[in-house]
């Protein structure tokens, strides 16, 4: 009863203060609407990036050489990883599905008068589905183009189109560092990664690749995808153990090549994901901090304004408690109606982020957690900093209090 | 039934002692109306805040009712005023943005009573504002206000009824209706306390208690 009585005689207040109450509960609107933004802007880059990684497999191994140098003296990778490590593990490791040889680097294309400077990757055509690269339009090489030092080139989508414009890219001649390839296929868009665009780059055969174009008799790296079913772990290790032998490593020698598991770069971008996504909500939980000083800088000076009242509420039996209780309750209804809609203004926010033009690559994703932390958030705030206007209003003395003008 | 014995209260102004209640003693029997006179200053307004338990004396004891109030906390203090105590002020301070109805209601809202309403309710037609129940204190005269002021002093049936200048703040017609209306409540029995600088109040009370410089000087009826 007294309850009800107590939050009418609060909405009350608030309502004859409209622009006041208003402009009080502005900071919490704000701090709400920019945590939900925030953390919807986060959870959408953060699916981005695992839907990105999901895509190309979570049974993948990339090995590449181990870093030159010792001592902690770093120059460059060695250049000890061959085409035969990468046959001698397709051939002879259990559980492997497939295995693509990976050469490349940057190169000069060249298009009738259009020069061009681009990422070129040599490999075989198990690499297309290693990492889930379709070719939309005409089609990847083959094992015997890439066994007869073929001059056929895929290209990215971003490629074709600086290249080529509006015209046919399918059976034209490109020159890569001078040498002529034909243009047999393009992939389909990827979309930009942040290292490495997938779609501004040129595919063509390790052999091409490593004889014509490069010069070169190692690799970048190569990719290994495991057969189904088969244990990821247990093939990484047979991996290390073959190219330690192969490289005819002593045991206490550490390996002079590195391997990368898919799941656990997941793993790692998953939780620099969970890092970042924190990093923003805390940014913007900052403005819902200060959203709170405004609440309790309004509520002193509500509880000023209305000393009389609190004296005259002492005067016929409020105990402290109920003096406490009902500022305090002001001070959560206020922050309370200013979290709801400042979840109405975040999540309008997360809605518009991605139709605003610059912005249209954003994702956003309103999680049902981000609501209610901040709800819960901005309740928490308006018990804290309600709690020392409604002390102060507590402990008033009852004669001061009446004799306030 | 109200005693008070050598109650002593004194303030520190600036450094020099003032001596506001100087071993007061009187008693105040139940059912009667009493006027507590005397000029500012002469300590009458710091025997109503303790008479109306908003202080507690220095030494002395203060005896309502049978129970000693004067050495009870914060929390018991504020129970005595809520049940036993109904104060009516100059200025009628009623709450803002609340009907009368809702002014009359809080003190059973404080006391947790169930149907606050209907008590509420009788009390306002026993000061005659039977008709005005639904009415904020802004759309009220000044006479009327006083009305819901005395309702909601006489709500939770108090041992007394503690008045503060009550008709300080109106024309002097409107404030022989107040005094009508008082004196009526006296009749039914009601312990009725009026603290008054005006002599004419006086006259209406019973019995007297004249104060200075922080003693009863004077007493009638009593």
């Amino acid at each position: 009863m007294l309850f009800w009585n107590i939050i009418k005689v609060a909405l009350k207040s608030l309502l004859a203060n409209k622009l006041r109450s208003f402009l009080a509960m502005l900071g919490i609107i704000i701090g709400v609407g920019a945590v939900i933004a925030m953390l919807a802007l986060g959870a959408g880059a953060q699916k981005q990036v695992l839907d990105r990684m999901t895509a190309m497999g979570t049974n993948l191994l990339i090995v590449r050489p181990g870093n030159r140098g010792t001592g902690g003296v770093m120059s460059g990778t060695q250049q000890n990883l061959t085409l035969e490590d990468a046959q001698a593990a397709a051939s002879s490791l259990a559980g492997i599905g497939s295995v693509a040889p990976v050469v490349g680097g940057n190169a000069q294309v060249k298009y009738m008068s259009k020069n061009n400077r681009v990422s070129i990757t040599g490999t075989a055509p198990t690499y297309f589905a290693i990492r889930s690269f379709s070719v939309e339009r005409g089609r990847p090489f083959t094992d015997s183009e890439a066994e007869r030092l073929a001059r056929v080139a895929v290209i990215g989508p971003t490629t074709a189109e600086t290249l080529f414009d509006t015209d046919e890219p399918l059976g034209q001649a490109i020159k890569l560092n001078g040498v002529n390839f034909t243009v047999i296929g393009v992939t389909k868009a990827k979309g930009d990664q942040g290292y490495a665009n997938p779609d501004d780059q040129v595919l063509i055969p390790y052999s091409t690749a490593m004889k014509q174009v490069f010069g070169v008799d190692y690799l970048r790296e190569f990719d290994i995808q495991a057969s189904d079913g088969a244990d990821i772990t247990q093939l990484q290790k047979d991996t290390t153990a073959l190219l330690r032998k192969r490289h005819r490593l002593q045991t206490d020698a550490a390996d002079d090549f590195n391997i990368r598991n898919q799941a656990e770069m997941l793993e790692t971008a998953s939780a620099m994901a969970s890092t970042f996504n924190l990093l923003l909500g805390g940014i913007a939980s900052i403005s819902l901090l200060v959203g709170g000083i405004g609440i309790m800088n309004i509520m002193l000076v509500t509880v000023t304004e209305r000393t009389r009242e609190i004296g005259v509420r002492k005067a016929i039996g409020a105990k402290d408690r109920d003096i406490l209780g009902q500022f305090l309750i002001e001070a959560i209804l206020m922050s309370g109606i200013g979290g709801i809609i400042g979840v109405g203004a975040g999540i309008g926010a997360a809605r518009i982020v991605p139709l605003i033009p610059g912005f249209t690559t954003f994702m956003t994703i309103v999680t049902p957690s981000s609501v209610v932390i901040s709800i819960s958030f901005a309740a928490a705030v308006g018990i804290f900093f309600g709690f020392y206007p409604a002390y102060r209003a507590a402990i008033l003395n009852p004669i001061d209090a009446l004799r306030y003008e | 039934m109200i005693s008070a014995e050598h109650l002593v209260k004194t303030y520190n102004l600036g450094g020099s002692i003032i001596r506001a209640l100087d071993d007061v003693s009187f008693e105040i029997k139940d059912g009667t109306m009493t006027a507590i006179t005397g000029a500012s200053g002469s300590g009458k307004s710091t025997l109503m805040n303790v008479l109306g338990c908003l202080d507690q004396p220095d030494s002395g004891t203060y005896t309502l009712g049978g129970e000693d109030v004067s050495k009870l906390g914060k929390d018991r203090l504020a129970e005595i005023r809520n049940r036993r105590i109904g104060f009516i002020f100059q200025t009628f301070n009623l709450l803002p943005r609340m009907s009368a109805l809702e002014n009359v209601e809080l003190p059973l809202l404080y006391a947790g009573r169930s149907e606050a309403q209907a008590a509420a309710e009788a009390a306002l037609r026993t000061v005659g504002l039977g008709d005005r129940m639904y009415h904020e204190p802004n759309q009220l005269s000044g006479g009327q206000r006083q009305r819901v002021s005395i309702a909601r002093a006489i709500v939770s049936n108090p041992d007394i009824v503690l008045a503060d200048e009550p008709t300080g703040n109106l024309d002097s017609k409107t404030g022989v209706e107040i005094m009508a209306l008082l004196k009526a409540l006296h009749e039914q029995k009601r312990t009725i306390i009026i603290v008054t600088h005006d002599p004419d109040i006086a006259q209406h009370c019973s019995n007297e208690l004249h104060m200075r410089d922080g003693q009863i000087v004077e007493r009638r009826g009593t």
